[in-house]
């Protein structure tokens, strides 16, 4: 009995590197983490964090109609989007998915199965966070472009004409961009609060805080913050009044071109350091 | 026989610390192919030593190498080494044989390679009529019987079995330990744990005796019990003629050592043959030429550990 003779993808190697088998077991790594922790009923709170404001969007469009205009629904929708999907709908819902990628596993004893298979922990890392991005976004992006669909709906060809003819779907797009960039820097993060502590909720409360006082940061602090890069990216400004200003204006907003490289920076640096912190974790469930 | 390293499990001079708290020390062990027996009692640092040889955790000194690999190459490690751990959990609503074909995948099998080698490993521990309900439903030697089917489903030349024969009924035990004994004389490393001698003993080509974190006995299953049958034992005796009884059992070949109290009333005797004092002792205490006020084991000897491993329907030294 041995292995030898087995077709296995390792043995054709490209550039030193044996990437077809990393191919393969990437693709391995996302099937069972999508089917086994995503689209389940325990992930009902985090559809709730996602839908939401849909539903009361879609409520707000049944019953309003001739009470409100366009640009006011523009801004609320913009205002929804920053304080509510942003800072808490994300945040909380990238929270719940990947800090269970490992810590999950290992409440429930089940790590030790992929450290036992021949397959580099780094690349468990970036396959259980590849497979926390897609569901994220799935959840979020379905979340926001129906919440969009919503309210721009009930304003019949205004509507259509300002999504299709006017700047709509760039908003639209927009937006998404910053959804999909904002569960990749939550994501990235929370995976690897999930591989430090025992109890990502006090570090996860920590980031909130820290994300929450962005605007009153000194600069060089500021770039250490996920927010910091999305809010330039929002597509509509919202009215900064009160309280509420230091959750939607960003003071000394970073250029747009400089926000997203710099978001997947610290988002690389996070993974950079969940795969050095994974290759020297040890399996001790009972100490855990 | 001679093998060369990249063929053998080597620990070499390993150490392992849960903080303050000793998992093994000082473990120098070079094991070779056939069925190998770790026994010991609980916590005595069986599942350390089977975590540290699959790269589970990494020895606080010291190097572990398994066919002359290492852990931290899992994607050649793996593929030679197969652990079947005592942890009996699962992913949620999965069945037995996506338990098995899932981890096939992940060693980056072709759909038909991994469905193949599945159902040839269900075959092997008789799980096939059972493998496509889920594992919720198992009972807990079936549990066991998916798992080992799971850790040598990828042919590894080398299987660690974390106490496999527990939860199995007399029946599946019977199979479990043929199975064992057949990969053995395959030539694959079968590394098995224990916490009862004699569960084992019978299809191992060497055992290791554990205690404490320490490796007290190793060797082919006879060498072990002469071993354990040779280790000195050290035993306190108080009496009136400390000085009398040392100059009487000096010249016995058994007695390795006599150490006089310094309060002038005990005495410490190393001896290879605890049996053998202690009757000597007894003939002299009723020959009248000592008063005896007690007499104790001075450490907690092999032996003991041994009479414990064997249990009470054990096997003979």
């Amino acid at each position: 009995m041995s292995s030898e003779g087995l077709a296995i993808p390792m043995r054709a190697k490209a550039a030193g590197y044996p990437w077809p088998l990393w191919r393969a077991q990437l693709l391995t790594i996302l099937r069972l983490e999508l089917k086994r922790n995503f689209f389940k009923l325990r992930g009902f709170w985090i559809y709730l964090l996602a839908f939401a404001p849909a539903v009361i969007i879609g409520a707000h469009a049944a019953t309003s109609r001739g009470r409100c205009t366009l640009e006011e629904d523009t801004t609320i929708l913009a205002g929804i989007f920053e304080v509510f999907y942003l800072r808490l709908g994300i945040f909380f819902g990238c929270m719940g998915i990947f800090t269970r990628l490992f810590r999950g596993e290992v409440i429930e004893k089940s790590l030790h199965y992929y450290f036992l298979a021949p397959v580099r922990r780094e690349l468990l890392v970036l396959g259980k966070f590849l497979a926390g991005v897609i569901a994220a976004i799935f959840f979020f992006g379905c979340g926001v472009t129906l919440s969009f669909i919503f309210m721009n709906g009930h304003f019949g060809d205004a509507g259509r004409q300002y999504v299709f003819g006017g700047p709509g779907l760039g908003q639209l797009g927009s937006y998404l961009l910053v959804t999909v960039l904002a569960c990749i820097g939550y994501g990235s993060l929370f995976l690897l609060m999930g591989l430090l502590f025992k109890n990502p909720v006090v570090p996860a409360v920590i980031i909130l805080l820290w994300e929450s006082i962005n605007n009153v940061l000194p600069a060089m602090l500021k770039k250490l913050s996920i927010i910091f890069y999305l809010l330039p990216l929002c597509p509509v400004e919202v009215p900064a009044e009160g309280l509420g200003a230091l959750f939607t204006v960003v003071a000394d907003p970073v250029p747009v071109y400089l926000a997203i490289p710099g978001l997947l920076c610290v988002s690389a640096l996070s993974l950079f350091y969940a795969a050095r912190k994974i290759r020297s974790m040890e399996i001790s469930y009972g100490a855990d | 026989m001679a093998y060369r390293a990249d063929e053998l499990i080597v620990f070499e001079n390993v150490s392992k610390f849960y903080g303050d708290v000793l998992g093994v020390n000082r473990i120098s062990l070079a094991i070779g192919p056939g069925v190998t027996s770790l026994v010991g009692p609980n916590g005595s640092g069986k599942t350390t030593l089977m975590n540290l040889m699959t790269g589970l955790i990494w020895p606080t000194k010291g190097a572990v190498r398994v066919l002359g690999l290492t852990a931290q190459d899992p994607e050649r490690f793996f593929r030679l080494v197969g652990y079947c751990t005592q942890f009996d959990s699962f992913a949620r609503g999965i069945t037995g044989r996506e338990f098995v074909y899932d981890t096939l995948r992940l060693h980056g099998m072709t759909h038909k390679d991994a469905a193949d080698r599945t159902q040839e490993s269900l075959e092997r521990v008789n799980m096939v009529e059972a493998a496509d309900r889920k594992v919720a439903a198992y009972s807990k030697g079936m549990r066991q019987r998916v798992r080992l089917a799971q850790s040598i489903s990828h042919h590894p030349r080398v299987l660690v079995l974390d106490e496999p024969l527990n939860g199995l009924d007399p029946m599946a035990r019977a199979e479990s330990m043929a199975l064992f004994s057949t990969l053995g004389k395959e030539g694959m490393h079968v590394i098995i744990s224990s916490h009862i001698l004699h569960e084992v003993d019978r299809i191992s080509d060497q055992v290791i005796l554990l205690n404490s974190g320490y490796v007290v006995a190793e060797g082919q299953i006879q060498g072990v019990r002469d071993e354990v049958k040779e280790h000195p034992m050290q035993i306190m005796v108080r009496c009136s003629r400390p000085g009398f009884l040392a100059a009487k059992l000096f010249a016995e070949d058994h007695i390795m050592e006599a150490k006089l109290h310094d309060d002038g009333r005990g005495i410490l005797i190393r001896t290879r043959d605890a049996g053998r004092f202690y009757s000597q002792l007894h003939q002299i205490v009723l020959d009248g030429e000592l008063e005896l006020e007690a007499v104790a084991p001075a450490d907690y000897d092999v032996n003991s550990v041994y009479q414990y491993l064997i249990g009470s329907e054990g096997a003979t030294v």
